[in-house]
């Protein structure tokens, strides 16, 4: 229950420790101009360039994950798109499910999908092989040895 | 110090329907700063529920290339190849409406200026969407 506060009663001081909520604050923000950077390259050298979007399969994935310039890049993109996009599912989250049990029920779902999301795609970047044992010839990239 | 302007209830407007009315600028409802506001909600959620679907597909990778190729072969079809254009179309207004937040937290003329800025936003918006989405069609439609 709120219990309303008799009139002129002091603000209640903040208690001390680390302000988390200025901290998301400013992560929205820092985070923001990087992923402004990191999603128009990522949008130019998958969709713009070349046959664009036509041009994306296995192969073409496999030559990008191959070049560690791509896999750190991928990599800033997914966990700073993720913590920003579940920082603002977050957000709403606090300004529409004012019941407590949906807020809390709703919260935890972004938690355990931004760190499941996290840890697969991370682990997916870094245990991916371009030249898998046993591919189809005509469906890895040309520099595997077993391409033609 | 003048009276508080954001109070004002919609009943106490002026009458004035063809004139700008005084109050008409002062308030934040309905103007330029509120569908800002919305519209950055909007393509934010949108960007968010595609972005969970797009780290699950590229994931297929570790799977097998035939996985893969499957799904993003759906991707390539006419219907999608649209919707790219709306997912790109978000990705774009969120991005340039992004930094004119940081403008009006940052800027010491952010504040003044924010009503002219999501114009400016507007405008970028529709030069990115030019230089993009004509050529992401053609790819679509006639590769």
């Amino acid at each position: 229950m709120t219990t309303i506060q008799a009139p002129r009663t002091p603000a209640v001081t903040r208690r001390r420790g680390v302000n988390w909520e200025k901290w998301g604050w400013i992560y929205m923000r820092a985070s923001g101009v990087l992923l402004v950077v990191l999603i128009f390259g990522h949008l130019f050298v998958n969709l713009w360039v070349g046959d664009g979007i036509k041009a994306i399969d296995f192969a073409f994935v496999g030559g990008k994950l191959s070049d560690p310039f791509w896999k750190v890049w991928d990599t800033l993109l997914l966990w700073l798109a993720l913590i920003h996009g579940a920082n603002g599912m977050r957000t709403l989250v606090n300004d529409y499910a004012t019941k407590r049990l949906t807020n809390g029920i709703l919260k935890w779902a972004l938690l355990l999908a931004t760190v499941i999301l996290i840890v697969l795609g991370t682990l997916v970047i870094y245990t991916f092989d371009p030249c898998p044992a046993g591919a189809d010839p005509s469906l890895v990239a040309s520099f595997c040895p077993v391409a033609n | 110090m003048s009276a508080p302007t954001g109070t004002l209830a919609e009943g106490h407007r002026p009458a004035q329907k063809k004139k700008k009315s005084a109050v008409a600028g002062t308030l934040y409802r309905g103007n330029e700063g509120m569908w800002s506001w919305v519209l950055h909600r909007i393509t934010g959620v949108a960007i968010f529920f595609f972005l969970l679907v797009h780290i699950l597909d590229t994931a297929l990778i570790r799977v097998t290339p035939e996985a893969y190729n499957a799904v993003i072969g759906t991707y390539q079809n006419p219907i999608m190849g649209i919707g790219e254009v709306g997912l790109v179309g978000a990705i774009v207004f969120h991005a340039f409406n992004g930094l004119r937040i940081i403008l009006v937290d940052y800027w010491s003329k952010g504040t003044a200026y924010q009503k002219y800025l999501f114009y400016v936003v507007i405008g970028l918006w529709v030069v990115t969407m030019l230089a993009f989405a004509p050529r992401h069609l053609i790819n679509v439609f006639s590769h």
